[in-house]
């Protein structure tokens, strides 16, 4: 029973691999075969073609892209729940599970908030972000579904991890988007940004968004760390020890405070908030690959 | 920048004015913040002694003068560290040097009433004009009053204020951070943590000289320690038949704590609590219950051993002392659950729970250095100054002889170790979480703006401004506009 159902999962997981895999493809074509090059030079000293961009010619494709998100997105949650079914508990007790589900909810957000903005000029960057996490996943930290260990049996396990994972979600974003401002913010100073990328919205509207991404998740943030308290206080005796992952997690705290004062209080914009937020995300990216994987400590469990 | 100009000859308070401005300053804090991030790094990399003691001691062993260095910088107790204690008691001085004053200017803007309504509306943000008549002014204020807005009534015009919460819910996130450091210092100042072994069906009495460790923070002691006791009943370990790995511990107890005696159960998520103090259940092991005859037949030794698990499979290590043997005896033993042998491991458990258990042991010979006055491991024997005389094993029921004596496995019972922690400081530190969180969404969700309305010859004025430029003002203004154009 435990081993058919995570026999089923395993096959969801793949099923939307595949599926995104498509949509990773639909959404390249719908970039790529946008670009019109003009067919006679609009220069005449020079031989200055200068690309265009036309969407109506790669609408389908685009609705492609989205309609197989969306389908890979359910594939991917019905492989979750197997997964659940399979373990007898929510499927958060290794590194395997934290990133299926990350993967989930990482989609679960950008088709969310494409309901109400078009954000299809960051389909191409989440699909391939969600292919690279489950192929990860499956790869290297397939672990087989077990029981929890003791320690983990807890209703804490549901409220922190939940809030931990939504907040990595946020905090990645953030990433992205910061990211995305500095590329752009230096390809402008250079000169203009590259045609594939001229549906990506203003420097300002980045530089903002990402600001927003991390205040409206800092709370949930701290929540996370005091609700891991609460539960570290009645699993192993002390509601702070300074293991390698609350060492990380306060680490990553103290760095998202800094950002906001600097951008709040100090008057902070662009490229040096970009950095700092960068550099915050990655404390955050660390805690979960080094200290589950290197590290020691009380948070690493079954193998993974 | 400030290169060129004089500076002053400052008196003694004027530096001391200068250095609170400095320390309080916003730049100062966010320094401090940084400083304080990058100050948590090395406790994570380099082993700390709160956390693996063991790591710390193994580096002692392969690399002597790195780990000298490392401890002259306190690098093992980072966390304790003068240097990490500097960055945060600074901090927070930066922080209340800050956060009082803005404390108390916020107590009286709130209790102020809204400032005037500006002259010339026109240039303000969502300016617009309306019809009224004289009664617009009054809806004003009665729409005003159901949103909550705070309001100050001039002649001709209203200016109103809301989005105290904002700076409230800041003010009281930074005021609580200083709640859960009190709550922190607090416990380790009063707290107390201790640590014992307990063989089912024995009691555990809370007095000093049962717990096998014991430590108090500076200002607590014996008086500290909760009186209960504990008998263990039974304890029950579930492992997954495959992985090996552990389900469930469950220990049933019989507790007496104020004159009361209840059963009660103890598990890995669900620690006892007395008062301040709770109870945890954090290990478990096997003690091998032996008789150890002399030759004589006398009995000279019986009684549970705890054995130290060292593996996920409870291979387990320790030693049986029998210093009323003549002469002294003592086996250096390893017990196994489910026994099975390897070629190159020898004796290993394939499994925790107690399917085949054995126990193998050297027998050694001579003074065990008991009266020696020099701290021993009860899971050790320093053999360098006895001499071996037999090798064996035994599985329960079974008698092992040798020429000094005999030694009979009766039965195996678990014990269990556990893990007694007061924490007085805790339920401040709790308080101040909750409060940081709900002041931290109060802070960040919250938007201050003002809107004002003002009569005029023509009909009605109405602008409004948010403060950070937050979103959100144009709706409320249209839906206030709305309300006074329906009347």
């Amino acid at each position: 029973m435990q081993t058919t159902w995570a026999y089923i999962s395993n096959n969801f997981v793949y099923s939307a691999m595949a599926v995104f895999a498509i949509s990773f493809v639909a959404h390249a074509f719908e970039t790529a075969f946008a670009v019109r090059a003009p067919e006679v030079a609009d220069s005449t000293s020079g031989n200055l073609m200068t690309k265009t961009l036309d969407y109506k010619r790669t609408e389908r494709a685009a609705r492609i892209a989205t309609a197989m998100m969306i389908l890979g997105f359910v594939l991917l949650l019905a492989g979750v729940i197997a997964r659940g079914i399979s373990a007898k508990h929510v499927p958060w007790g290794n590194m395997y599970e934290f990133s299926i589900t990350g993967a989930l909810a990482f989609t679960g957000t950008y088709l969310g908030a494409l309901r109400k903005y078009d954000l299809r000029w960051l389909g191409l960057f989440v699909s391939l972000g969600v292919l690279l996490t489950l192929g990860t996943a499956i790869t290297l930290l397939y672990r087989n579904s077990a029981p929890l260990v003791p320690a983990l049996k807890s209703t804490w396990l549901v409220i922190h991890v939940v809030a931990a994972i939504i907040s990595g979600g946020v905090f990645l974003l953030a990433n992205v988007v910061a990211g995305a401002y500095l590329y752009l913010e230096r390809a402008e100073r250079l000169g203009a940004r590259p045609v594939w990328l001229r549906r990506v919205p203003s420097i300002e509207v980045l530089d903002q968004l990402s600001y927003r991404l991390v205040a409206f998740v800092f709370p949930l943030w701290t929540f996370s760390v005091i609700a891991g308290a609460i539960w570290a206080e009645s699993a192993w005796g002390r509601y702070w020890g300074w293991d390698p992952k609350e060492t990380w997690a306060f680490i990553t705290w103290v760095a998202y405070a800094a950002y906001l004062h600097a951008r709040v209080t100090v008057g902070w914009r662009g490229r040096r908030a970009a950095w700092l937020c960068i550099f915050a995300g990655s404390t955050f990216l660390f805690n979960y690959v080094y200290v589950n994987v290197w590290g020691t400590g009380k948070h690493t469990y079954s193998g993974l | 920048m400030s290169k060129d100009i004089e500076v002053p000859e400052l008196g003694f308070v004027a530096l001391l004015r200068y250095a609170w401005r400095q320390l309080t300053s916003m730049r100062t804090a966010l320094i401090l913040l940084m400083l304080l991030g990058v100050a948590a790094i090395p406790g994570s990399l380099i082993p700390q002694r709160i956390t693996n003691a063991i790591a710390v001691r193994d580096l002692y062993q392969s690399n002597p003068e790195l780990a000298k260095w490392y401890d002259r910088f306190s690098l093992f107790d980072v966390y304790g560290s003068p240097w990490f204690s500097a960055i945060y008691i600074l901090l927070f001085i930066s922080l209340i040097g800050c956060v009082l004053p803005r404390s108390f200017e916020h107590y009286r803007a709130m209790r102020a009433q809204p400032p005037a309504t500006p002259k010339n509306l026109s240039r303000l943000e969502h300016y617009q004009e309306l019809v009224a008549d004289n009664q617009t002014l009054h809806t004003a204020e009665q729409w005003f009053k159901k949103n909550r807005f705070r309001v100050r009534i001039e002649e001709n015009s209203i200016s109103a204020e809301k989005g105290f919460l904002r700076e409230t819910g800041n003010l009281l996130f930074h005021l609580s951070l200083i709640l859960i450091l009190v709550g922190v210092s607090f416990g380790s100042l009063f707290g107390m943590r201790g640590e014992a072994i307990v063989n089912v069906g024995e009691r555990f009495i809370s007095v000093p000289t049962s717990y096998d460790t014991l430590s108090f923070g500076k200002l607590a002691g014996d008086s500290s320690l909760e009186p209960f006791e504990i008998k263990v009943d039974k304890f029950v370990a579930r492992y997954n038949p495959k992985t090996n790995a552990p389900e469930d511990y469950t220990a049933w107890l019989t507790v007496t704590y104020q004159g009361k005696t209840e059963k009660k159960i103890i598990k890995v998520n669900k620690p006892l609590t007395f008062a301040n103090t709770r109870v945890y259940l954090q290990a478990n092991g096997y003690s091998p219950v032996v008789t150890v005859r002399d030759s004589q037949g006398f009995v000279a030794f019986q009684g549970p051993v705890p054995f130290l698990p060292q593996d996920g499979n409870l291979r387990s290590i320790g030693a049986i002392k029998v210093p009323d043997a003549e002469p002294q005896i003592g086996f250096v033993g390893s017990f196994v659950p489910t026994n099975a042998r390897t070629t190159d491991q020898g004796a290993v458990s394939i499994f925790p729970e107690l399917l085949d258990p054995k126990l193998l042991f050297s027998i050694w010979k001579g003074d065990l250095g008991l009266d020696s006055g020099i701290p021993q491991s009860v899971y050790k024997i320093d053999t360098s100054d006895l001499q071996q005389i037999g090798l064996g094993s035994v599985k329960p029921g079974e008698t092992f002889n040798y020429a000094e004596g005999s030694i009979t496995l009766e039965t195996v019972v678990p014990w269990i170790n556990l893990q007694v922690v007061k924490d007085p400081g805790k339920s401040y530190a709790l308080i101040g979480g909750i409060v940081a969180v709900l002041g931290l969404l109060s802070s960040l969700y919250g938007r201050r703006r003002r809107i004002w309305i003002r009569i005029t010859p023509q009909g009605a004025e109405v602008a409004g401004l948010a403060k950070n430029s937050a979103p959100g003002l144009e709706d409320e203004i249209e839906s206030f506009v709305n309300a006074l154009r329906r009347d």
